[in-house]
Parts: structure tokens; sequence; C-alpha cells
């Protein structure tokens, strides 16, 4: 049995595409073309080229020495933190934007909650200089308002999500809504392993970089491709999906997936889908989900945006339902504690978001000699206001 | 699927009216039910509110939040229908996203709306495929007409493998946008009638989005069987706390 996607588009049981007939032609265009594209040469040089020269790859894998010695056991932290834009969802957005080329698109949009993933989007729109339209929920908007200053700067036009609860999920619906206003010209970049398929699948194939480079590295490093565990936060999950990609069928890596618990799982203010969630569909892809028993889709809460969405990838949901992956939340609090100990310790700042994934190390304990590795997915920076109400710095 | 087969075997163009259950008012779902039949509609779609509806424009989208702060759930839904064939002769259609119905359970939800009388059912993001491998034999089995969309993007090969799974008819969404539009049909949208009207499917074809006055109405049904009316009967229910829904159809459709 593998856990990659079946032919079908579906990862066990979740997955799929559940999708109005008016998306239909644009999905079914993208399921039809994005393996060949991809496998195109002519793509993967164009690919590999922005990635080493534009984003930076690769990225280091570092030897966390200090952090390792606390926790007595040896940790490395895959750096996304240091690509372009400041994490991994520009992998992503390389790819999509010269897939959109290929597919004769010129108009593109995108969704955001925290505004990573609309920089990292309006950001190869400027390089491509391709019209780009971001949609982003009107209260992340307010609390975004730096990320929001430089997608402006990059050229893109920023729209307000102004239904629901007016946060990432709205964002993303009216971002279909638009797809499906849209459907000649436009292509829509999904900036997580979610959504109808293609999108779970393309996603984690663009963001596969990231494992394929922890193997060369942990080779060099440790003569050996495969660490024990590799360890990821989960929001939407691509940079889960990234790092686990090429060890998803490899039994002996043990994978685990850090999810927001926000305030505790039982404070009705958390965003741990597994915990939470049941079986339903959202934004086209059947999955986990956080929902009422009527199936209305809820509110989570987690004090970082990028952890902050009420389902997860499908890929996700199968390694959790199967027991392939292990899946462990992490409180706001513990997560600000252990964002705080990686700055003293090694000198860097993370993002919220990755924050989540080193903080399972306080309770989850590893053997001395197991190599785990961490993937760092983004930097601080964004989360600096964050960091400073929250320890009155 | 009777009731809907013998109101689409009347020689007269149709008129489907749409509303949210939950909208205005929580409890008011039966006397618009009512108020429409006897204005003269042929048919009603009863929409079941969803948190995430993305197919819909603005209009539709703050009714169903509006419905859900009601407090309508499927539950209220199907008793608030109990007894209404007792009064009620039209087709009615239930109009929902998929994730409440699965929630339900499809095979329950299939059986309280073939037990209180609901002819079809429209779920715009259950895709043709997903239904026929895994629900048709629920829904047939309930006598339940699944009613399917087509837009001006799908293509001929496409529209004729609708045409074979639907028992009923197929809903011919006008334009490539979502609910609520009130542009008019442009020369393209009326050529888009024609070229679906001259395939000569099994099925007659019903118009909706972007139906909201006698001039939209008439243009979708000059080659289709009849057309939908939803955002524009919505925002009627919303003008001024009163309404006055004889009204509202007869401006539409004048006897």
């Amino acid at each position: 049995m593998s856990y990659q996607v079946d032919k079908k588009g579906y990862y066990g049981d979740f997955g799929g595409a559940y999708i109005p007939e008016m998306l239909y032609p644009n999905v079914e265009e993208l399921r039809r073309q994005y393996l060949d594209i991809m496998k195109e040469e002519s793509f993967q040089k164009e690919f590999k080229e922005l990635l080493r020269d534009y984003v930076g790859r690769p990225t280091p894998l570092y030897y966390a020495e200090r952090f390792s010695k606390k926790y007595g056991t040896k940790v490395y932290l895959k750096r996304e933190d240091l690509c372009h834009t400041g994490a991994h969802k520009i992998n992503n957005t390389v790819g999509q934007i010269l897939m959109a080329k290929r597919l004769g698109k010129n108009r593109i949009i995108a969704e955001t909650g925290a505004g990573q993933h609309g920089v990292a989007t309006a950001t190869v729109c400027a390089l491509m200089g391709i019209e780009c339209i971001v949609y982003m929920g009107e209260i992340d908007i307010e609390r975004q308002a730096p990320n929001v200053a430089r997608m402006k700067m990059l050229g893109a036009k920023v729209v307000p999500a102004k239904s629901g609860s007016r946060t990432l999920k709205d964002a993303t619906n009216e971002a279909i809504r638009d797809w499906i206003n849209n459907p000649l010209d436009t292509h829509y970049i999904i900036g997580s392993v979610v959504g109808p398929h293609p999108y779970p699948d393309m996603v984690a194939r663009l963001q596969a970089v990231i494992s394929e480079e922890i193997k060369v590295q942990l080779k060099e490093k440790e003569n050996r491709e495969n660490p024990d565990y590799v360890v990821a936060c989960v929001g939407g999950g691509s940079n889960a999906a990234g790092a686990y990609y090429h060890y998803l069928d490899t039994p002996e890596v043990g994978i685990i997936a850090v999810e927001a618990a926000g305030k505790g799982i039982e404070s009705g203010e958390s965003a741990a889908t597994s915990a939470l969630g049941k079986e339903g569909i959202i934004h086209g892809s059947k999955t986990l989900l956080m929902q009422s028993e009527d199936g209305q889709i809820t509110e989570p809460y987690s004090i970082s945006a990028g952890l902050d969405y009420p389902g997860v990838g499908p890929m996700h949901a199968n390694l959790f339902r199967s027991g392939r992956g292990e899946f462990i939340s992490i409180t706001d609090e513990a997560a600000m504690k252990a964002g705080l100990e990686l700055a003293k310790l090694e000198g860097i700042i993370p993002a919220i978001e990755s924050s989540h994934a080193l903080a399972i190390f306080e309770d989850r304990k590893f053997k001395e000699e197991d190599i785990v590795v961490v993937n760092l997915s983004g930097r601080g920076d964004k989360d600096l206001s964050t960091y400073i109400d929250y320890f009155k710095l | 699927m009777n009731r809907i087969k013998n109101t689409l075997a009347q020689d007269k163009k149709l008129l489907s009216i749409y509303f949210t259950a939950g909208y205005p008012e929580p409890g008011n779902t039966v006397s618009i039910i009512k108020d429409l039949e006897k204005s003269g509609v042929d048919f009603i779609e009863i929409g079941l509110p969803f948190s995430d509806p993305l197919a819909d424009g603005p209009t539709i989208q703050e009714s169903s939040g509006v419905a859900l702060k009601n407090g309508m759930t499927t539950k209220k839904l199907f008793q608030q229908l109990e007894g209404i064939r007792e009064e009620v002769e039209i087709p009615l259609i239930i109009m929902g996203y998929f994730n409440p119905i699965l929630q339900f359970g499809v095979e329950e939800f299939c059986k309280r709306c073939a037990a209180v009388g609901i002819d079809g059912l429209i779920i715009p993001d259950l895709p043709v495929e997903e239904y026929n491998e895994k629900y048709r034999d629920i829904f047939e089995k309930h006598g339940l007409s699944n009613i399917f969309l087509i837009t001006p993007q799908t293509s001929e090969e496409r529209i004729r493998f609708i045409d074979s799974v639907s028992e009923g008819f197929i809903y011919m969404v006008s334009t490539a946008s979502v609910t609520g539009s009130t542009k008019g049909f442009s020369q393209e949208t009326r050529d888009y009638f024609k070229r679906i009207s001259a395939m000569n499917l099994r099925n007659p074809q019903i118009v909706g989005f972007g139906i909201s006055d006698e001039e939209t109405y008439g243009q979708a049904t000059k080659f289709a069987k009849g057309a939908i009316i939803g955002s524009a009967f919505i925002k009627h229910l919303n003008s001024g706390g009163k309404h006055d829904i004889p009204g509202f159809v007869k401006a539409i459709r004048p006897v």
C-alpha cells in the first residue's frame, strides 16, 4: 500500500474533486496536464534554476547542537526559513507560475491567511510580469498589515474577503468564486496541499524538493539517507507534505505531524483537526475537517495564522487514519516557549508555525542515537509583533 | 420523480423559484412554499443553508449566513416539511452543498426526502462521476431525481454524459459566474442557449444564474424549457420586511 495519491486522486478514503461543474473544465485541464508538464525537460530546467538562483536552494540541513544536547537526541533543522520571502511557500509558487505559463494563463489568483502564500505568489508574479490578485480575509488584512504592504509593493491587488468569518477559509472561497467567474484566462495558485485533485498532489510534488534535499544532505552528514523521524507542523500541510514526500513509503522513517491545539483541544479555540475533525468536504476535497454536527464548517483558532485552517490536506488525513503518521498537538503557550528557546539556543527566530514542531521535544522523548529532522518551515520576522506582545519584549 | 416529469411534460415554459430555508425568518419555510405555489410557480427549490457556499454570490451567501444564525439545520428543515404534501402539489427540490448531506448520512437524507415528499436534489459540489459510482443507487431507491449542472464551458461529450445520467432536467448555468449576476444576457449567452437546444438532449433544460426579471426570463425560456430565479427572489424577501410573492412572480411572468 502506498501513501501517495492514487489514479483517481485519493489518498485512501480522502481526496477527490468535489467541485461545482463551473470549475470542472479548469480543474480537468490541470489534472490532464500537470504530470506531463512537470516531466518536461524545459519545465524541470527552469524550475531547478529558479529554485537555485532565485529562492536560494538547496536550503541547509543544520545540526542543532545545543538544542540536541538539551533534549538528548540528534536534531537537524531543515532551513526552509532561509528561502527567499521567508518560508517554504515559494517552492510551490515558483512551480505553479511555470505551470500557469505553460497552460497559457495570464491572470493569477491566490488565497492567503497570514499573507505568506500571498507574498510568495505576488513575488513570482512580479518576476514573470503576470497580473496577480490575492484574496485575504478582512480580519487577516487588519492583523497582517506588513504582508499586505509587501504584496502591494510587489504589484499585487489585495482583495478583502468579506464573507463568513472573513479569514483564510473565506479567502479561499472568494478565490474559488473568482475562478468560477473567470474560467478562461486565470490560474488559481492554491498555497497548500488542499483543494480538489490534482492540487494536493501537485503542491506536494513541488514541495517534495525539501525531502529530496534532506536525503542527499543527510547522506553527506550521517552517511544515511533516512532519518529516524521527520517532524513538521501541519495547517493545510504543504511544508509537511514536502518534508515527508520521499519518506512516505519508507516505513522505517517515522512521520510526526504537529497540529495547533490553540488554547487547548477541549477549549473550543483550537485548530487540531485530527483530534477534532470528522470526515467531510472542504474546498473541493474529502478530508478531515472541523465542523458542527450539522456539517457546517467551524472556525478554527491558533495563535499562528498559518495553522489556522479547519481542515488538513487529504494526504495527512490518510496518514492519520492509517496510523502511518503520529499526530501531536501543541498549544499556543508551548509553541511560543519553543520559539523563544530556539532563538536562545541556536540564534534562529522561527515562525510560530514552525515553533509548534519544535515544541514536541518537551514531552515526546527520542532515543539518544535517533536522528530527528525538523522542518523549520519559516522564519519569525513576520511574527515579531506577536512575539513582542506575548513576551512583553 | 413523477411530479417533476409530469410538470416537465406540460406544454408551457416553466418558472422555478429558489429560496434559502430559514431566511429571512427561521419559521417561514412552509408559508413561502405555499405562497409560491399559489402564485403559479411551477416548481420550487428549497436551499439548505451551508457555511461555505462556493458557487453562490453575495446575496445567497448572506441568506445562508442569516439562516444558520437563525438556527436552521437539516433536521429542522425536515421537521418543517413534514405534512407539506397535504397542502402542496408542485415538485419540490432541495438544493444544498454536499457536506451537510454527508454528515446527515446520504442514505438517511434520501430516506427523509422521500418521506416528506421531496422530488429531487441539486448538489452543486457532488460531481457526476462520484454520484454515478457511489450514490446513484441510493437516490434511485428513494425515487429522487438528481439534477446536474452544465455551463457554457462544458464540452459536448460531457453534456451527453450528464444527459445520460440525469433523470428529470438539466440545470443549465447561463454564464460563467456565481449566482446573483444581473447584467442581462449577451449574444454569446443566447448563442449558447441555442446550441444546447439544438443538441436534442433526452432531458429538458432549465436555465439558472443571472435571471432576475421578465426580460431575462424571456430570453432564457426562448430556447429552454424553463428558468430558475434565486438571488432576485431572496432580495425581494428582504426588501424592507414586507414581501409580495404573487406580485414578484407576476412581474417575472405576466399571466
